[in-house]
């Protein structure tokens, strides 16, 4: 490492090689983030079409596999989708602008993107350790609907605009509700680090997180979180049976993959930071000895995996909700909830600490 | 003037502002006003997190590019506003409008640009240690010595709310409404009768 | 951590009154159908009972409190209870014209509420925040009672000028305020006063940011040349909104230039006496000339509130106390005169009907002679002929201006009130020579009547005996000005 550095600074002078050696690190970093995840993302495609299929009582994919070897049978079919995505050509509409309608699919996978840059997968391996880690997640989720949006509006087709206009109104309710929910965890753990956040959750069992205490807060940000990434039950924004397929109706091959990435990746951030936020993170359910044994990273990857068993479980449960619904949802049910819960934990935290030392308010405020 | 890494961001931010800025107020199209605002405030905020203000960096990108404009862009693509009729007579007022512009603009920079604002008035603010936070900060300040203030802002947005919803709420009569919880609490017995009937033979 | 309690006591009526404001609110979604006046008496137990905390609490001491942003002296409780009288007295009269358009709902009388507590703060600020706080909160509860009846077009295009143009006078006075922040490094106004008489800033900066916030002044005084919304809104908004714009928040506007030209930027009075002369001039011009012109009675009231908001800056151009104690003394009739004068107009409104012509005047003197004297007082009044309390209220503001040695605009001053006269003694032409032109009874809730003849009747008292409320005025500025 410092053989690189005397390398760099040798190479762009002293002040300059230090920022660059800084900005090519995390470059690295940031492909060894991004990689598995985009890898991640392929195997989810694969894992929703098979455990809906098993749920719907049928096989799903089952051809593709490597090499003709039998039992991978199935194992390969993300990756044929994906080249036959790369060879598919983009069509752009005529009347669509074509600068914004390219930009679309880049503006909402880039935000889905960067919000991993402040989440820790272990105590050690953060990327950006940053004190306003959880606001810095809110605004990049935030920004995440601006690529529906332009992409609505930039494909001059009324199904699109309709899918646009619903998912906006749709994103934006639901980031109040989602927010609160978010200033509970901050409230009880005090700190607006992600890490802080996890070692606040801190304390021999499942009984510390913040899933207790908080378990309806839990609800409204998951849910929130169903319905920011707009999958179902709350996919208005393409309803296939309404609207076609809505914002990315008029896109083909890679651009319209770019937005199936987008989905996947938000999916996979919106079940990590409900498990780094009230499932403990990459903490243990019991802190003894064979599960202390395996490593934090993995214990955040079961939970992830978890959740996003429930983003699939509840696409093949429930059906569509009309959009009053939804507006009626976010609106009169969850920020009453949320507001109700930030007044209530706030009266708590404001009892005497002889009140807050008793079992088992003990276990979370310390 | 060596520039070094910091001020390279600082003017590679600076350019896309400014450039954004002016292209907020030239384009022909208001979307794409609207998206160049959006530019805007992100590379403002960009700026800001130079200064090592990053709750405010980063609340000026959640509220004002994640809500404000989300909103904003809502309307101005509902509204289809026509600016080629709203630019009607614009040339003809122009050299009336540019000459106040410049007098204004001179005005103000010779009340700037003076030892008052000078740099050596306003010394450096000291580094601060790494962990502090100034969001802790802000919030004690507005928590304590700004408390009124910040109550009185609150008495603000209630009234913000009150007057936008009595404006625009209508109470329409004769509207179909369906109550969710009712359809949900809907039971077998109340949609389906069984009916025992003796069974028919075949005569 | 430790956070220390600020001194809630002195802010007590603005916390009752919020308490009250959001009360209103909720009861309004309950009772809309089954006691609509539960609202309106909830209002006025509400307005009681901040007078009631305001004179328990008095004090002739000023108290800082909440970090030094607010501000508890004689003149603040003053001004405040008149404030409440105002208000209270506004409903009274305006109840059954807003029953009558359905306006009886809990939002108008919580946004009632929260422009009185916009009122209240502006009246007790003692920091540009504040001050600028308080203001927003008045004008933005303002803009929605104006465009509260949404389906009237000419109501909704007054709102919106409304909306713009305070808008546009936020900014002036933000941008205004920032230049002087930006120079004395403070926001409190006790120290920018103490900063700006120690003499060592910039004096051009200050004087560009003086620049903006009179205009800024001027936008919300309806002074001229920032007169332009005042004849639209008056015209277009409900006339029981008129009402409420067109008084207390002309005490509060008192207030409001009080704190920030004497108290703030007093060390600056020889560069806005120079300003508000001009202020002053224009409004008394085009305001007065203005009227003649008008054929409805709303919009011609505009014009004379723009005259008369000239006339009171005359007293504060003398700047002296005195010249101070004529201005609040002035803008205290001012407000019983409007109070009675708009009560009349809407006693004249019958059923739906919208009396807004001069013409409506006809003849009142045969249709019900008692509500015609009352006018001839208020009219009078409102010219300021002896023996009324409107001649006393102008004779005491020329008194301060001749003083401060400014005889050529007491001449002036004097010269545009009887061009003003011209229109006043239209109206009690139109009155007692004209005929009729419907002869529909007169019929007001006996409270209105009481309370409207009562007006007229302190109209006649306060000119003959001025010398207390005067008294009052000048005790209310002596403290708070030395202190």
């Amino acid at each position: 490492m410092e053989y690189v550095q005397q390398l760099f600074e040798q190479f762009f002078g002293i002040e300059w090689g230090g920022a660059l050696l800084i900005l090519t690190r995390n470059l690295a970093l940031i492909l060894l983030i991004v990689l598995p995840l985009l890898l991640g993302v392929a195997y989810l495609t694969l894992a929703e079409r098979k455990i809906i299929a098993y749920m719907q009582i049928r096989v799903g994919p089952n051809r593709v596999t490597f090499f003709g070897i039998p039992w991978l049978a199935g194992w390969g079919q993300p990756i044929a989708d994906a080249v036959k995505a790369i060879m598919k050509e983009i069509i752009i509409p005529s009347g669509a602008n074509k600068f914004l309608f390219v930009l679309a699919p880049v503006l909402t996978i880039a935000p889905a993107l960067a919000a991993w840059a402040v989440v820790p997968f272990s105590p050690e391996i953060v990327l950006a350790d940053i004190n306003a880690g959880l606001l810095y997640i809110l605004a990049m989720t935030s920004m995440g609907v601006y690529g529906i949006i332009i992409a609505g509006w930039a494909s001059n087709s009324k199904y699109a605009f309709l899918g646009t206009m619903r998912t906006a109104a749709q994103v934006v309710s639901y980031e109040l509700a989602m927010g609160f929910a978010l200033v509970c965890v901050l409230m009880m753990s005090e700190s607006l680090n992600l890490s802080d956040i996890v070692k606040g959750q801190q304390g021999g069992s499942f009984l510390n997180w913040y899933l207790i205490p908080l378990f309806p807060m839990f609800l409204v940000y998951f849910i929130s979180g169903v319905a920011e990434t707009n999958r179902a039950p709350f996919d208005v924004a393409e309803g296939e049976s309404e609207i076609v397929a809505g914002f990315h109706v008029e896109y083909s091959g890679m651009a319209f993959t770019v937005f199936f990435l987008a989905e996947y990746s938000n999916m996979i951030l919106v079940a990590s930071l409900a498990s780094i936020m009230f499932l403990g993170g990459w903490l243990p359910p019991i802190d003894i000895i064979p599960f202390t044994l395996i490593p934090g990273f993995i214990w955040l990857l079961l939970k992830i995996a978890f959740l996003l068993f429930c983003f699939l479980w509840f696409r093949a449960t429930f059906p569509r909700y009309r959009y009053d619904q939804i507006m009626r949802l976010g609106w009169k049910v969850f920020i009453p909830i949320t507001l109700a819960w930030i007044i209530l934990l706030g009266g708590i935290m404001q009892l005497p600490p002889s009140f807050l030392n008793l079992w088992p308010l003990n276990l979370w405020f310390h | 003037m060596y520039i070094n890494f910091q001020n390279a961001i600082f003017y590679f931010f600076a350019t896309v502002l400014v450039c954004s800025a002016v292209g907020v107020i030239t384009a022909r199209n208001p979307v794409h006003a609207a998206l160049l605002l959006v530019l805007a405030f992100f590379t403002s905020s960009g700026l800001w997190l130079l200064l090592n203000a990053e709750f405010l960096a980063i609340t000026l990108v959640l509220v004002y590019v994640g809500a404000v404009m989300v909103l904003f862009l809502f309307v101005v693509m509902m509204l289809d506003v026509n600016l080629d009729r709203l630019r009607e007579g614009f040339w003809k007022w122009f050299p009336f409008g540019a000459l106040l512009a410049l007098i204004m603009a001179a005005e103000i920079s010779m009340v700037i640009m003076n030892e008052q604002f000078s740099l050596n008035k306003m010394p450096t603010p000291p580094l601060r240690p790494v962990d502090y936070s100034n969001t802790k900060e802000l919030g004690r300040l507005i928590y304590t010595e700004y408390f009124y203030a910040f109550e009185l802002a609150a008495v603000i947005l209630l009234v913000a709310i009150i007057a936008a919803i009595a404006l625009t709420l209508r109470h329409r009569v004769g509207r179909k409404f369906l109550d969710p919880a009712q359809q949900i609490a809907v039971k077998k017995k109340d949609r389906i009768r069984v009916v025992s009937m003796t069974s028919e033979t075949k005569e | 951590m430790n956070f220390l309690l600020p001194n809630l006591s002195p802010a007590y009526p603005e916390i009752f009154l919020l308490a009250m404001g959001c009360l209103v609110l909720l009861t309004g979604l309950v009772a809309r159908e089954k006691l609509p006046n539960l609202t309106y008496l909830l209002t006025q137990i509400a307005l009681f009972g901040c007078a009631l905390i305001t004179f328990i609490t008095f004090t002739p001491d000023a108290i800082y409190t909440f970090s030094d942003m607010f501000v508890d002296d004689v003149m603040a409780d003053t001004l405040k209870m008149l404030v409440y009288i105002t208000v209270s007295v506004c409903l009274i009269y305006s109840r059954s014209y807003i029953s009558l358009r359905g306006m009886l709902s809990g939002e108008f009388f919580s946004l009632v509420l929260f422009a009185t507590l916009g009122m209240l703060v502006m009246i007790s600020a003692s920091h540009f925040l504040t001050l600028y706080l308080g203001l927003e909160l008045l004008s933005l509860s303002l803009y929605a009672m104006v465009a509260l009846r949404r389906d009237s077009s000419i109501a909704t295009e007054a709102a919106m000028k409304f909306f713009i143009l305070g808008a546009l006078a936020s900014g002036f006075l933000l941008y205004g305020m920032s230049m002087i922040y930006g120079v004395t490094g403070s926001l409190n106004i006790a120290r920018i006063s103490e900063i700006i008489q120690g003499g060592v800033v910039n004096h051009a900066t200050l004087v560009v940011g003086l620049v903006f916030i009179v205009a800024g002044i001027g936008f919300k005084l309806s002074v001229a040349p920032f007169h332009m919304w005042a004849p639209d809104v008056y015209q277009g908004a409900p006339t029981a909104v008129v009402l409420f714009i067109s008084s207390a928040p002309k005490l509060a506007a008192f207030g409001f230039v009080m704190r920030l030209l004497i108290e703030g930027v007093g060390g600056m009075a020889n560069d806005w006496q120079g300003m508000l002369i001009i202020l002053a001039l224009m409004s008394m011009a085009i305001g007065n000339l203005g009227a003649i012109m008008q054929t409805n009675i709303k919009r011609m009231l505009a014009y004379s509130t723009i005259s008369h908001m000239g006339f009171m800056l005359l007293g504060i151009v003398s700047a002296n106390v005195d010249g101070y104690g004529s201005s609040m003394f002035y803008v205290v009739i001012y407000v019983i005169m409007t109070l009675g004068t708009f009560g009349i107009i809407m006693l004249l409104s019958h059923g739906v009907y919208e009396a807004e012509k001069l013409d409506d005047f006809k003849g009142l003197n045969r249709r019900n002679p008692r509500y015609a004297f009352i006018t001839l007082l208020l009219m009078f009044s409102l010219a300021g002929i002896p023996p009324t309390v409107g001649f006393y209220a102008k004779l005491s503001v020329l008194q301060a201006v001749m003083n401060a040695g400014y005889i050529w605009l007491a001449v002036m001053a004097v010269l545009f009130s009887v061009i003003g006269a011209f229109y006043y003694l239209r109206i009690i032409k139109l009155m007692y020579f004209d005929e009729p032109e419907n002869d529909i009874f007169i019929s007001p809730q006996r409270d209105v009547e009481l309370l409207i003849s009562t007006n007229g009747l302190v109209i006649l008292l306060l000119g003959i005996f001025p010398q207390t409320l005067m008294a009052l005025c000048i005790y209310a500025i002596q403290s708070s000005v030395q202190s």
